[in-house]
């Protein structure tokens, strides 16, 4: 199809979509109603037997635990996936990374603040997912963050040193094979996969919510190395792009346009 | 019911996805046979629960409420696993399949550690989850999980650009539709407050069927149906299945498509049948499934890529199950799940050998290798046996299935669906067939220099050229048109498989299995079994598909005809090649234009 | 009887589509994808909402207070991570298809014609 004709059955298609859509919107209840069943039990379950106060998590790492797997392994899947495609092709084999280039005294100096604060923060997080808003996932990128402050720091050749990509790859894998493993630990405890087999404890304590928190646990280290993974894995490339391939006249990625957001490499080629 | 059955459904998803960590974790340090063992080993426990599983099932249904939360006055807030004959019959068959890729790429993708493995693990625990959960957001994660790691495997040589667009059109078309189903799902829930199909039914029961339901209900079948390639929703497969490494196609072709298919008929008998009778859905199914099969057929022949020709005529083949899936009865339904475990054997050994010939001549283009495959006579005789296989050639499997779904499709009074099932498989064997006379034994002239998605510059998939075949490729391949062949002969199977299919319609006993624990014995099927009208159906549609083969080969003069045919009439066929355009933009217009279809078919029939 | 909040809904999900047909760039794609998905969370936080409640999270609030439902936040949760991952496996053949067609526009991308 030309632009055109695509444009004009687009057009006619989504009123015809979008009518059938409001349609469709007139029976659900009214905005705001009183009609959630399975909410309710959730709550109940997640506020009695179960004292994890933080009904989400508890839907999300107890009673629907195996969503959350397969959550975990889609991300965990995406980042291998991601690896994969990344992967030097046979002519970037030789690319190498350049050091980092100069880094404002002030940047680097908030970068080295702001990093205990994000760990703690991160791990603050995951911690408390069975009682507050958050979890492993949200702290998990916390975490991750944290790790990117170290590269606007201009420390990327020293953290690829302390964290490589083969360490990054067995924490992730870790920390998935973990989440599997607490479920199969409920198989043979508790007799069904991932049945929250231990004490419950009460209410708003730290340790309430039984595996809760450990699951929280083991998908914090998962998602922390798995963004780390990727977001270096796509700044890698960002290298890749600049260093072999000349920009093509007319092309939509231009240098004014970084895939990756603001890396090193272009703060480098502005300053110089 | 014994607590260790009850533990197998879950430990069929958990144990391919723990060998996929401890393979991600130690690759780069493991020998290759190390790595090859490993998931073969877990492949093969998966296909023995699965086995198990399939014992299990005979008139019951294994539930499995995962974190111990069985329902307390039928609900609940867990999530269940309910597992009858037709969901582990579906893991069994993906397990075989993963296990015939398994040993095919013993040799294969050397230079990227474990990965290769890795992903393939994550998509078998996919694929078995989606087959075997109850619960409607449940299937839609091992759904997504399916997705994630098959867009990756499809884009895996990056060296070429064919792959990467494919993989980008599989993956963008894909997650649209998933999240259309996602709407679905959320309107769903806002109707009725629960996710589990069981309890979804339950909620719905005595309901009228309004907007939100047959809105919600197209929504949810437009993410299967994407996945299941029912046109307008499948241009993405031939883009994928054209360029994704050929023992991916396998799994592609083989299952992943049909587990669209399997998640149209599951929700819908489990979930939306008391809403949405099936006197609505049926017309539907059937238009749709029409459709699909002679666009599937009349692409197929057109192309000369030959994994693009194979794909298309995985397009052909999946209307014809939804023709068959579309008669929403028991004698059907049963035909077509021996067709579905029939075509994904002898697909899936096609896809193989056209893997085989790419790595051992760098081309997959049926004009350019041009009598170049002469010889690898094991190949060749594999491939043509499964042309004429896949034409239906009794008493290969694909031809049980298939005279099984015209006779249920006849007893509901669908006769005239013998001439479009004898001649889309026909016309797809006939198509392979012609490929394969002209590259493993130079019949007929070379085609002529044409547009198009072309086979040839493609880079092997081993490290190198292949001299002598390994016999770890050519074991799978002949495994796999051996079990379509006694699939077959296999006495019993016909009455089996209807037994399967009633279970897999009676909602009712689903629900009370879900949530009561009630195990009710389905009414026994009928007894089915073959007839010589299908016998002769059977060799009909082989010859026809000789015919198209010899047609297809020495017909110059008559492509000269053709050629002065008025354009009125060659339109619509240059407008459908027009169509496969490549082009994501087209296919998201498409994709409206189907979902629309959908929801207004539903509500006009 | 109030649906407004549903219709963003489907009026986020056809500008995602939009912006996917009419697209020149597959980074502006893919992000469109995600505008498209985030139709899914709007609708069921929409469906889980009750009038008047609050988070469902008792950590300073007593429990029997109204909250709105839980379970649509559980999947919506699971819902950003799957499109967070996806996008970045979407993102990862944008690179690599620049790198081999030269190009990210979609209507400069010819391989797979028919």
């Amino acid at each position: 199809m030309t632009r055109r004709s695509r444009l004009v059955l687009f057009v006619i298609v989504a009123p015809v979509f979008a009518a059938l859509f409001f349609l469709a919107a007139q029976g659900l209840p009214s905005f705001g109603s009183e009609f959630h069943p399975y909410g309710d039990r959730a709550v109940e379950m997640a506020t009695g037997q179960r004292a994890t106060a933080n009904v989400v998590s508890s839907v999300n790492f107890d009673q629907r635990a195996i969503d959350t797997l397969g959550e975990e392994f889609i991300l965990f899947g995406s980042v291998i996936g991601t690896i994969v495609l990344l992967r030097p092709a046979p002519e970037e084999r030789e690319t190498g990374l350049r050091s980092a280039g100069r880094v404002l005294p002030t940047t680097r100096l908030a970068g080295y603040l702001l990093l205990p604060v994000s760990v703690l923060v991160g791990l603050y997080v995951i911690a408390h997912g069975q009682l507050s808003p958050g979890g492993g996932f949200q702290g998990g990128v916390v975490l991750a963050t944290g790790w990117h402050l170290l590269y606007v720091a201009g420390r990327y050749t020293a953290l690829r040193r302390a964290a490589s990509p083969t360490v990054l790859e067995i924490a992730e894998s870790v920390g998935a094979a973990a989440y599997a493993a607490i479920g199969l630990a409920g198989l043979v405890i508790g007799g069904a996969f991932l049945v929250n087999f231990l004490p419950t404890g009460r209410l708003n304590d730290l340790l309430s919510g039984g595996t809760v928190p450990l699951l929280n646990g083991a998908v914090g280290v998962a998602v922390a190395a798995a963004i780390v993974l990727l977001l270096s894995g796509f700044l890698e490339q960002e290298v890749v792009l600049r260093q072999t391939e000349e920009p093509l006249a007319g092309s939509s990625i231009s240098t004014e346009e970084p895939l990756a957001g603001s890396s090193m490499v272009a703060d480098d080629a502005e300053q110089r | 019911m014994s607590p260790t059955v009850q533990a197998l459904p879950p430990l069929l998803v958990v144990v391919p996805l723990l060998a996929a960590t401890v393979l991600a974790a130690s690759g780069r340090v493991l020998p290759r046979l190390v790595i090859d063992t490993v998931s073969m080993l877990s492949c093969l426990l998966v296909l023995a629960g699965s086995v198990m599983l399939l014992n299990a099932t005979g008139s019951r249904r294994v539930v499995s409420w995962l974190g111990a939360y069985p329902p307390v006055d039928g609900s609940s807030v867990g999530v269940v696993f309910v597992v009858d004959r037709i969901g582990a019959g579906l893991a069994t068959l993906i397990a075989a399949l993963v296990t015939a890729v398994l040993t095919y790429t013993w040799r294969y993708f050397d230079e990227v550690e474990s990965y290769f493995h890795v992903l393939i693990l994550l998509f078998l625990a996919g694929m078995v989850g989606f087959a075997l959960t109850g619960d409607l957001f449940n299937a839609f994660v091992f759904f997504e999980l399916m997705g994630a790691v098959a867009y990756a495997l499809t884009g895996y040589k990056i060296e070429e650009a064919k792959p990467l667009q494919g993989a980008l059109n599989f993956a963008v078309i894909n997650s649209l539709g998933a999240y259309c189903s996602l709407l679905g799902i959320g309107l769903i829930y806002g109707r009725t407050g629960e996710l589990g199909f069981a309890q979804i039914q339950r909620a719905l029961a005595g309901q009228s069927t309004d907007w939100l339901v047959l809105v919600g209900t197209a929504l949810v079948f437009t993410g299967f149906l994407v996945k299941g390639a029912a046109v307008p929703l499948h241009f993405w497969l031939a883009d994928a299945h054209a360029v994704a490494p050929s023992p991916v196609c396998v799994l592609f072709s083989g299952v992943m498509v049909e587990l669209g298919l399997y998640g149209v008929a599951r929700t819908w008998s489990a979930a939306f049948s008391p809403v949405l009778p099936a006197e609505r859905l049926r017309p539907v199914l059937m238009a749709a499934g029409v459709v699909t099969a002679l666009v599937g057929a009349v692409m197929c022949l057109a192309q000369y890529h030959l994994k693009r020709l194979l794909a298309f005529s995985t397009v052909g083949h999946v209307g014809m199950f939804l023709v068959a899936l579309g008669a929403l009865e028991p004698a059907a339904i049963g035909g077509l799940a021996i067709y579905v475990v029939g075509h994904a054997a002898v697909k899936g050994a096609l896809f193989l050998c056209a893997g085989i010939v790419l790595n051992a001549r760098g081309s997959v283009d049926e004009a350019e290798l041009h009598g170049r495959a002469r010889d690898l006579p094991a190949t060749r005789v594999c491939f043509l046996l499964g042309g004429l296989a896949l034409a239906a050639l009794p008493p290969f499997g694909t031809w049980l299935g298939k005279t099984l779904a015209e006779d249920g499709l006849s007893h509901a009074g669908f006769g005239w669906t013998d001439y479009l099932l004898v001649g889309v498989s026909a016309v797809t064997g006939g198509a392979v067939l012609r490929a394969g006379l002209r590259i493993f034994l130079g019949a007929g002239a070379p085609p002529g220099t044409r547009d198009g998605t072309r086979g040839s510059g493609e880079d092997p998939e081993t490290t190198h050229h292949l001299g002598r075949i390994p016999v770890t490729m050519l074991v799978p391949i002949v495994a796999l048109l051996a079990g379509g062949l006694i699939l077959g002969l296999v006495p019993g199977l016909p009455v089996l498989a209807q037994d399967a299919a009633s279970q897999l319609l009676d909602h009712t006993g689903y629900a009370a299995a879900a949530l009561d624990g009630i195990s009710a014995v389905p009414p026994p099927a009928p007894a089915a079994s073959w007839t010589l009208s299908g016998l002769l159906l059977g060799g009909l549609s082989v010859l026809l598909a000789l015919a198209v083969a010899a047609v297809g080969l020495y017909s110059d003069r008559l492509r000269r005809v053709f050629s002065q045919v008025p354009t009125v009439v060659t339109l619509p066929f240059r407008a459908l090649r027009t169509a496969h355009s490549g082009h994501l933009g087209d296919y998201v217009v498409w994709l409206l234009v189907g979902v629309t279809l959908l929801a207004i078919g539903l509500a006009a029939t | 009887m109030i649906t407004l909040p549903y219709l963003v809904a489907g009026w986020l999900f056809l500008v995602g589509c939009y912006g996917l047909v009419t697209s020149r760039n597959l980074v502006h794609t893919v992000a469109c994808l995600t505008v498209a998905q985030s139709a899914t969370y709007v609708l069921l936080l929409a469906v889980g909402f009750r009038a008047g409640a609050t988070a469902p999270v008792f950590a300073d609030v007593p429990v029997g207070t109204r909250v709105v439902d839980p379970v649509v936040q559980a999947l919506s949760l699971t819902d950003i991570v799957v499109s967070a991952t996806v996008t970045a496996v979407l993102l990862a053949l944008t690179v690599q298809i620049y790198k081999r067609h030269g190009t990210v526009n979609p209507d400069e991308l010819r391989a797979l014609q028919d």
